[in-house]
């Protein structure tokens, strides 16, 4: 069975639970595969696999730009701007960059023609190769709204792709979790043995089903007691893919930045083991 | 002269709103009329850019000194660009604070936060 141009997202209802150690190694579990990070604002599997061969493409936004000459102070574009990035001082127009969602409506109602879009870079694409891995990462600079206009990008990229591709969610539930999930044949839940854990996971739970996507849970982070986010997914019916445990090897070898599928073959066993499960599910 | 400060509720007994952007309602206090008048402020249910929004508000309505507990980084950018002073309150009741304007004991706001931005404020 080969999952060929499936796409697997995964996601979990909080930072630090494990969705980049999942999505690389079930990248390199593969025979050949495609890891996308769409964690814009912190994306570090690509810490992990360490791309060779970067190129990189600046991603920009369009803004609106205020001809002083021709504007004549109507404030249409202020009065329409529901986000209120424009504002209308002493016979001058004043543009939030920041806060503009480049709707480009202030430029269409502007009478005089005054506004013009100009293009701001927001951050950039990066792609790389990692032995059988091709890593595509999005950055977000620091200091910009919304990495929403990256992950479009980064998904646009992934509906050309023939490998099987994981896809490296942003933490939480919100809009971009969603964007980055839209597309997906298959969604990963990581949750952590905790209180905590379930309602985090009973976040990114409620999403997916909203979103209709067949889903499944790994459990991290596993000891011998009780796991609350196993009962969780017991209860309500979820399929749970696998176990991963918390041990001080695997601990290692994530604060090195090793891939740990590359580097022992217990976890080859795991991820492996995880791959065939998620390949099943997603071939049914 | 026109005095801006954000308030609570529609009353000159009510008290100094914590936010700028997202207060109900601003006083316009004039020291040579010495009339009050309270304004709706239409930015505090905005989906984003409500302190542009409010400072819009103040600048319109020709006010020369804003007295507030904070103010934020983009409405303090409208604000300047218009000359208006910003003031920083002393407690939460607005006759102390305007006759403290007056007396000349308030002091500028010197620290303008980044904003809140949707996450609310404490």
């Amino acid at each position: 069975m080969v999952l060929s141009n499936k796409k697997i997202a995964v996601l979990s209802g909080k930072g630090g639970t494990g969705k980049t150690l999942v999505s690389v190694n079930l990248a390199a579990s593969a025979k050949d595969a495609v890891y996308i990070d769409c964690d814009v604002e912190e994306p570090n599997g690509h810490l992990f696999l360490k791309p060779k061969d970067i190129e990189s493409e600046p991603i920009s936004i369009k803004i609106p730009s205020v001809d002083k000459s021709l504007c004549d102070g109507c404030r249409k574009c202020v009065d329409f701007c529901k986000f209120n990035a424009l504002a209308y001082i002493y016979n001058r127009l004043i543009v939030f960059e920041e806060v503009c969602h480049s709707c480009g409506g202030c430029a269409l109602f502007c009478p005089k023609n005054a506004l013009s879009e100009k293009e701001k870079t927001i951050g950039e694409v990066q792609k790389g190769v990692s032995e059988n891995v091709s890593v595509i990462t999005g950055i977000l600079n620091t200091g910009e709204a919304s990495g929403t206009p990256i992950i479009k990008k980064l998904m646009n990229e992934a509906s050309t792709l023939k490998e099987p591709t994981f896809i490296d969610c942003p933490p939480g539930s919100a809009c971009i979790v969603m964007d980055s999930i839209k597309d997906a044949d298959y969604c990963v839940l990581v949750a952590e043995p905790t209180l905590f854990g379930v309602h985090n996971l009973n976040m990114v739970y409620e999403l997916v089903k909203l979103f209709n996507k067949p889903h499944g849970v790994i459990l991290n982070k596993c000891l011998e007691s009780e796991n609350p986010a196993e009962k969780f997914c017991i209860e309500k019916g979820i399929k749970i893919l696998g176990k991963i445990p918390f041990d001080n090897q695997l601990g290692i070898l994530n604060s090195n930045a090793k891939v740990a599928v590359r580097e022992n073959e217990e976890y080859k066993d795991i991820f492996s083991t995880l791959l065939q499960k998620i390949t099943k599910e997603v071939l049914v | 002269m026109k005095i801006a400060i954000p308030v609570d509720d529609k009353s000159i007994l009510t008290s100094v709103c914590m936010s700028f952007g997202r207060t109900p309602y601003f006083l316009i206090y004039d020291t040579e009329s010495k009339e009050s008048v309270f304004l709706d402020n239409s930015a505090v249910a905005s989906q984003g850019g409500a302190g542009i929004k409010a400072a819009q508000t103040i600048v319109d309505n020709k006010v020369s000194v804003l007295l507030t507990p904070r103010c934020g980084q983009n409405a303090a950018e409208v604000l300047k660009a218009a000359n208006i002073e910003i003031y920083k309150t002393m407690n939460d009741c607005i006759k102390d604070n305007i006759n403290a304007f007056i007396e000349g004991k308030l002091t500028m706001l010197k620290e303008i936060h980044a904003g809140f931005h949707n996450h609310g404020a404490k």
